[in-house]
């Protein structure tokens, strides 16, 4: 503890005096950008899933009661039979002729070897066609969406909000479950800074956009 | 209006020319110029090398040559960035009150010359003649510490005869900045080869700035290269008139 | 104490080393080539937020309040993070956080480690102190891969590998790799970088991670990536240790919300990168079990210290500075002899590491203001450099001939009749060089300027002068 209490000591040497207190200093802050968009949520999807298709990610639109439809749909067109899942995905996402494998704890050489993962997700931000993942029974632990080379991600309009602020506000309360937030599928502009999609992450991300 | 003339040091010992050229076209739009002979240097070269108790030491001359001066017209963006940003800092590390509310009361009267013109006289056709096709190379002092933004093309622009051409890549740093010259050559003449390809390129004939420092160090290279191009104050080019170029 | 940053104490000065570099045709074009990419869409996305100057603003604002009260909030940040399951040490300089690190795993008797953001542990030299301990690193980024399999130095802050083109990167996978043949695509140095690594994410079971938040009110950690590796290091092994410089915390998990908004424009050009990791301590059933948090000083208090430089610690590592720096844009990252290149490598190695092993690091910069202009968080690095080049001076370390001059100078300016008489002998000294009106060679420092520039001589009549002359005519009409 003594590295502790001499950097400490250290510090508070370097900054001296300090004018203020601590809140008042904090709530000094100028916070002049903007915390919402000037759209509504029919705009606001719109530019969700604008940035998607910038991302290249593929997106999908079904009412509530046709998502297992549009599961099926899409899996079919990527020739898939078999995805894993959290393990409390709502079982009516799921169509039957499909293997759905609960993660009750599998290896990750089991998660490396499978087809791909379905997962929902906590909530999207437009502005940055960012889709956040509170790692949670719900949505999967983290090894889940992120070992596998494909993603199918449900996105529920009423989840989606403007702006960078509206989202972390709203993550601020997700308490100590960890977050990840996904913005198109993996990618490295390492090379000569060509963009290459796909490095470690899921290289497919499709997006079923629920009305 | 009566206009006090703070030259520079460099201007008045290597380019008295941009300094006659503010004079006539000043006085060509009916203002008194006037200059103090006490005026040496801003002190620039000092505070941009790590000398800042002799730059404090110039600083304290200016306020005192220029004190009871109106309007300040100075022809070199670099010293007046020098003025407006260091000078109050200057000022303050000094501790000296009266110091700072000296400083304070001289920045309003402070202008560059394309700022004199159209901020204060609200001109921009100052009834120049140029025939010749020109760009224009945005110093950085300029660009990024006046702001002076599209004021020196608003100038050149009305000049008759000329032709403005674009410069590629125009706010890329020439190379120049000062002591950087001669501490870091190597680097600096790289930066100023590639200024000098987007010159050439350009196709102008002249290459004008608001900084002769920057001109002095672009001339340099395109005199060895013996390309022809040369490179004049924008002061030169607004002073020219049908009835003879400045120089 | 050990204060040091990367082997910069033994670096060559500036000038020499971008000397050697500015005659490396293809590393010049590769960095001028990347930099060109990363500045034209960063201007593109920051061009679309209307408010990004209010972005700036009030980034600066939350660092330099973190800074007041930083004691306050590393504090608060052990103290969230200690009651999420996290453990927390203190290092004061390189040396403690190695020995740190190396205990943690010697207990493990961990063999390998996977490696995420790194450049604090290159200032810190971890890679090697695990070598020389006998445990293999495995940098797990594309960039720190290739400079690591390369035997090579970062050149960049975020694109560490800019200076290498792809058949550069093909040659050094191809010999490291042990692979028999490779294409040169791009796609396929990615893909064979993939491979490499994916075995090694499922395989090792520590990881050592940076770190680009640290939220104090939570003690949640954020990673900012693109690739994913992040992402594997940070959630895969059963051991997970981030090394975070005291000066990335932040008061609440709401500022992110200016970073996150900020960072990735800066960096990649993207309105978002494609991962952000963040955790609080463990969580059961999802990732590292044992999770160590080594808060790293190595100098920073000393800059902390100087509130004309203090800002220097606002830094968010996001490299736009590098890609407006047309000094960095010449040479490379190399020159600046430290992890930490371009105008924030400038002024952050010279004030971490004592000044007079990197006094010519501040003068490496025409002070042309590009990097102040694109700063996320408002750091007028050109006011800092001039702060550490008058330090430089004052510590008697500037050259002898450039003091004399100076002093020389500030002599003749303190009056008006001593710089007439001056520019009068100035003509007169010059005449010697003087061929035709041109001047194509002069001695001493000087000469630097004649070997690429011609010099006007000092013409026959200064201003003064001529005014003095004009007045008197008019005087006597
Ligand atoms: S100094 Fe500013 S621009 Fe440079 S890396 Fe740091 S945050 Fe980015």
């Amino acid at each position: 503890m003594n590295e502790r209490s001499e950097m400490l000591e250290g510090i508070r040497r370097a900054i001296g005096s300090r004018g203020s207190d601590r809140e008042s200093d904090y709530a000094s802050i100028r916070r002049g950008y903007h915390q919402a968009l000037p759209i509504d949520l029919p705009e606001c999807v719109h530019l969700f899933v604008d940035r998607l298709h910038d991302y290249d990610a593929t997106v999908h639109f079904c009412p509530v009661e046709g998502i297992a439809a549009t599961v099926a749909a899409v899996l079919s067109g990527r020739r898939k039979h078999s995805l894993l899942v959290p393990p409390q995905l709502p079982p009516d996402w799921m169509p039957s002729n499909f293997e759905f494998i609960r993660d009750t704890g599998l290896s990750y050489g089991h998660i490396d070897r499978s087809e791909g993962v379905l997962t929902g997700c906590a909530i999207a931000i437009a502005a940055t066609g960012t889709i956040v993942l509170r790692h949670s029974a719900g949505e999967g632990r983290r090894a889940l969406t992120l070992i596998p080379d494909y993603h199918l991600c449900v996105v529920f309009e009423h989840q989606i909000v403007g702006t960078v602020p509206e989202g972390i506000r709203l993550m601020s309360e997700f308490g100590r479950a960890p977050i990840t937030t996904i913005s198109g599928p993996s990618a490295t502009a390492d090379i000569e800074m060509t963009r290459i999609k796909g490095v470690h992450g899921p290289r497919t991300l499709d997006v079923i956009l629920v009305a | 209006m009566q206009i006090s003339l703070f030259i520079t040091c460099y201007n008045d010992t290597l380019f008295p020319e941009t300094g006659k050229a503010v004079v006539r076209v000043l006085e060509r739009l009916g203002h008194e110029i006037e200059f103090r002979p006490a005026q040496t240097c801003c002190g620039q070269m000092h505070y941009n090398t790590g000398y800042p108790h002799e730059a404090a030491s110039m600083m304290r001359r200016f306020l005192e040559v220029f004190r009871d001066a109106g309007a300040i017209c100075i022809p070199s963006s670099s010293c007046v960035a020098t003025i407006r940003d260091h000078y109050p800092k200057m000022a303050a590390a000094t501790g000296d009150g009266a110091m700072i509310g000296e400083v304070d009361a001289l920045l309003s009267r402070i202008f560059e010359f394309s700022e004199l013109l159209i901020d204060k006289l609200g001109v921009t056709d100052v009834g120049a003649f140029f025939p010749h096709a020109v760009t224009l190379h945005p110093s950085c002092h300029s660009l990024r510490s006046l702001h002076v933004g599209a004021k020196p093309r608003q100038l050149l622009e009305s000049v008759r005869e000329l032709r403005l051409l674009d410069l590629h890549d125009a706010d890329e740093c020439c190379g120049f900045g000062g002591t950087f010259a001669v501490k870091n050559a190597d680097v600096s003449a790289a930066m100023l080869s590639d200024k000098m390809r987007c010159i050439l390129e350009s196709g102008a004939e002249v290459c004008t700035a608001l900084d002769n420092s920057c001109l002095m160090h672009i001339q340099g290279g395109l005199a060895r290269q013996r390309s022809g191009v040369r490179c004049m104050h924008l002061a030169e080019i607004l002073a020219s008139t049908e009835a003879g170029d400045s120089r | 104490m050990s204060i040091r940053v990367g082997d910069a104490a033994e670096a060559p000065s500036f000038p020499r080393a971008a000397r050697a570099l500015l005659g490396n045709t293809q590393l010049r074009q590769n960095v001028r080539r990347a930099t060109e990419v990363i500045r034209n869409r960063r201007a593109r996305v920051v061009g679309e937020l209307s408010d990004w100057e209010q972005l700036r603003q009030a980034g600066h604002e939350i660092k330099q309040h973190t800074l007041q009260y930083l004691d306050f909030y590393l504090e608060q940040f052990e103290e969230a993070c200690t009651r999420a399951g996290g453990q927390v040490h203190w290092a004061r300089d390189a040396d403690e956080a190695n020995a740190i690190i190396l205990s943690i795993l010697g207990a493990r008797q961990a063999r390998e480690v996977i490696k995420v953001k790194t450049m604090t542990s290159d200032e810190i030299g971890l890679n090697h102190a695990l070598e020389a301990a006998g445990i293999t690193p495995y940098e797990t980024d594309l960039a720190d891969l290739i400079v690591q399999l390369g035997d090579d130095r970062p050149s960049h802050i975020v694109v560490p590998a800019l200076h290498r083109n792809r058949m550069e990167v093909r040659d050094i996978f191809l010999r490291k790799m042990h692979l028999r043949e490779l294409g040169d695509k791009p796609e396929d140095l990615t893909n064979a970088a993939r491979a490499y690594l994916r075995e090694k994410f499922l395989r090792v079971g520590v990881a050592i991670s940076g770190a680009n938040f640290a939220v104090a009110e939570t003690g949640s950690v954020c990673v900012v990536e693109s690739e994913g590796n992040g992402r594997m290091c940070v959630s895969l092994p059963e051991v997970l240790i981030t090394l975070v410089g005291i000066e990335k915390v932040i008061p609440r998990f709401e500022d992110l919300e200016v970073f996150l908004q900020t960072l990735p424009r800066s960096a990649t050009g993207e309105r978002m990168n494609p991962y952000n990791s963040i955790w609080t301590g463990i969580v059961p059933g999802d990732g590292p079990q044992e999770f160590h948090v080594v808060l790293l000083d190595n100098g920073r208090t000393k800059v902390l210290a100087d509130t004309e430089s203090r800002e220097t610690l606002d830094c968010i590592r996001c490299g736009a500075c590098l890609n407006a720096c047309p000094v960095y844009r010449q040479t490379g990252g190399h020159a600046y002899g430290s992890m930490y290149s371009g105008p924030i490598g400038a002024i952050l190695t010279p004030q971490l590491q004592s000044l007079e092993h990197s006094e010519s690091l501040p003068y490496a910069s025409s002070l042309c203001g590009a990097c102040y202009e694109v700063c996320p968080v408002k750091i007028n690095i050109p006011e800092i450099l001039l702060h550490l080049r008058a330090k430089v001076t004052a510590a008697g370390d500037a050259p002898f001939e450039e003091r004399v001059g100076m002093e020389a100078a500030a002599f003749v300016f303190e009056d008006p009749d001593m710089l007439a008489l001056a520019q009068k002998l100035s003509r007169i000294a010059q005449k010697p060089f003087e061929r035709d009106g041109v001047i194509r060679h002069l001695p001493g420092m000087l000469s630097g300027w004649t070997a690429f520039r011609d010099l006007t001589p000092i013409p026959k009549q200064s201003f003064r002068e001529w005014w003095n002359e004009r007045e008197s005519q008019r005087g006597d009409q």
